[in-house]
């Protein structure tokens, strides 16, 4: 089976954002960007799904500027096959990114492909889902369990309250949940024999698909700051300022 | 046009969530026009839809009680939505796990780009909605006819409970032949849901064990409150993943938050800083968690917590 993953170049989850004077949007000139820390959950869940023998190859795709071979790279450094890259400058809304993604799995065929629940810089939660419905196929979202068995795998979800198990007719759609694994670090000989693996470049105009923005961000803003309050000395001083002065406990 | 709220419900009972989604469409309602139905999807959902009709605000109660939509399936609900959407201008839902899981799917069978979490209702089609973690806020408008849009229930205040909608049944049923319900583990807790509670008391990496999260039990079970946690302390593998509170766990905006042995990593504060009161109890008097505080006690937890909870 071949498993299929889409990861995502982000800004480093460390780097403490800044929003643009002009407020068009956050700024990302010479900031650190990596792979999002969800699709490196889905590498590594296919890699797992390879070293157990499910499955008999991983191809790793994304979106996005030339830059974003680098993921593709740290994706085939952390055991990935092959690359491809769907080079596009303009910002992708999540619906088209998902039909180029359909494109590729009508092309590749994968038996299972992976996704992160969510992008931390758009934070969407959308593709996955709807790579699922363009492609008639079947949606585990928010995994914390993927279990291939024949013709079916069961995903356990985490939702609200608890866990949810289902049952989904191969190929099927996941996308990751924190829980699933723990990624693994590339080693240094990994990485060098990353650079060798073989990485194909498409645009979306080769893949028939054209780049619609129905979406417009009129503006970002940086959050109010909530203000620093008091220090308060005792216990009681405590029970006295939420009982009197916010007035959240009686 | 009308606009449908997809209710969100579990266990026999109508999610507290609804009614905040409600809100939400009565304002994209007050400023385009509009009824409000609501859906109500599941197997054996009377009693739902029953709840579900005395929000104020909804014109009807639409209930499509089936089988196959038992457990809230995201394949045979994307389904019904879409067979029922071309009646609408705007379907919302909560962005709890279900709404996340249905709506996007909903809305590439609609080929339209859905919005989600949103924060605000600015017009019909143009909303706020948190990026970066709720580290930025972005205003977005929509050319779609059809507007998909997942909710954050804590940004609206809930519509009240005096109505009595009309109760109609939706007979379209639709096939699944693609997943089934295998099984669920639901956290079994007497205290109220994370999301929805009015106080929530979360413990962070300072507790040192899970074991020491028991300091907790007592001060929520006085305010009634729900416990959540740092992801520090569930990496440290103090207490379960549902249990997170921050960018990658559950958003909280309670009355009352209060955070204990937390240092405040930008990732928590994500979670919580829209909280109405915050109270942080840390023995690091420069934890960041203090900068967001209204009231820090700086001292050690465990001796503040079972003071805390006889005082209380």
């Amino acid at each position: 089976m071949k498993v299929l993953v889409a990861v995502k170049r982000v800004i480093d989850y460390n780097v403490k954002i800044r929003v643009k004077a002009d407020n068009s949007d956050v700024d990302l000139t010479n900031v650190k960007m990596a792979m999002n820390p969800f699709c490196e959950i889905a590498v590594e869940e296919a890699v797992r799904l390879k070293e157990k023998g499910v499955a008999s190859e991983v191809v790793v795709v994304t979106i996005g500027p030339k830059a974003a071979q680098e993921q593709l790279r740290t994706a085939l450094a952390l055991g990935a096959d092959r690359a491809l890259h769907i080079e596009t400058d303009e910002r992708v809304e999540a619906l088209t990114v998902a039909k180029l993604l359909k494109r590729v799995v009508d092309d590749e065929q994968p038996g299972l492909t992976i996704l992160g629940k969510q992008a931390i810089d758009s934070d969407n939660n959308q593709t996955g889902q709807m790579l699922a419905a363009l492609t008639g196929l079947a949606q585990g979202t928010f995994a914390s369990k993927v279990d291939v068995k024949d013709g079916t795998v069961d995903v356990t979800r985490e939702i609200d309250g608890g866990l949810q198990t289902v049952s989904l007719k191969l190929p099927a759609i996941v996308t990751t949940d924190l829980r699933l694994n723990e990624p693994r670090y590339a080693k240094l000989p990994d990485i060098m024999k990353a650079k060798k693996k073989p990485l194909d470049v498409k645009t979306p105009a080769e893949l028939g698909v054209e780049l619609v923005a129905k979406l417009t961000q009129l503006k970002v803003e940086t959050p109010a700051e909530r203000q620093g309050g008091i220090k308060v000395a005792s216990v009681d001083e405590l029970i006295d300022k939420l009982k009197n002065d916010a007035k959240v406990i009686s | 046009m009308s606009i449908l709220v997809l209710a969100d419900h579990h266990d026999g009972q109508l999610a507290g969530a609804t009614a905040h989604v409600v809100a939400a469409a009565q304002q994209i309602a007050d400023a385009d026009g509009g009824d409000i139905d609501l859906l109500v999807a599941g197997e054996n959902v009377g009693a739902i839809a029953e709840q579900a009709a005395k929000l104020d605000g909804v014109s009807r109660v639409r209930v499509a009680d089936n089988g196959v939509y038992a457990h809230q399936l995201a394949e045979p609900l994307a389904d019904l939505l879409a067979a029922l959407a071309d009646d609408y201008s705007h379907i919302l839902a909560s962005a709890s796990t279900t709404g996340k899981n249905v709506l996007p799917r909903l809305a590439a069978l609609k080929d339209v780009s859905p919005l989600s979490d949103i924060l605000s209702v600015e017009s019909a089609d143009t909303f706020k909605r948190p990026i970066y973690a709720g580290n930025a806020i972005a205003t977005v408008q929509s050319a779609e006819t059809l507007k998909v849009l997942s909710v954050r229930a804590t940004a609206f205040d809930a519509v009240g409970e005096s109505n009595s909608a009309p109760i109609d049944t939706v007979d379209t049923v639709v096939d699944n032949r693609l997943s089934s319900f295998v099984g669920e583990e639901l956290a079994q807790s007497e205290r109220p849901e994370l999301g929805g509670a009015r106080v929530v008391i979360s413990g962070g990496r300072g507790m040192g064990s899970g074991d020491n999260f028991k300091l907790l039990d007592g001060i929520a079970d006085k305010l009634g409150a729900a416990i959540g946690a740092s992801r520090a302390a569930v990496d440290a593998g103090f207490v379960p993943n549902d249990m997170q509170v921050g960018q990658t766990g559950k958003i909280v905006a309670p009355e009352l938050y209060i955070a204990v042995g937390i240092s405040g990593a930008i990732q928590h504060l994500a979670g919580m800083k829209d909280s109405k009161v915050i109270v942080a109890i840390n023995k690091d008097e420069e934890a960041p968690i203090f900068q967001v505080a209204d009231y820090g006690l700086v001292g050690d937890l465990f001796q503040i917590l079972p003071e805390l909870e006889q005082k209380l």
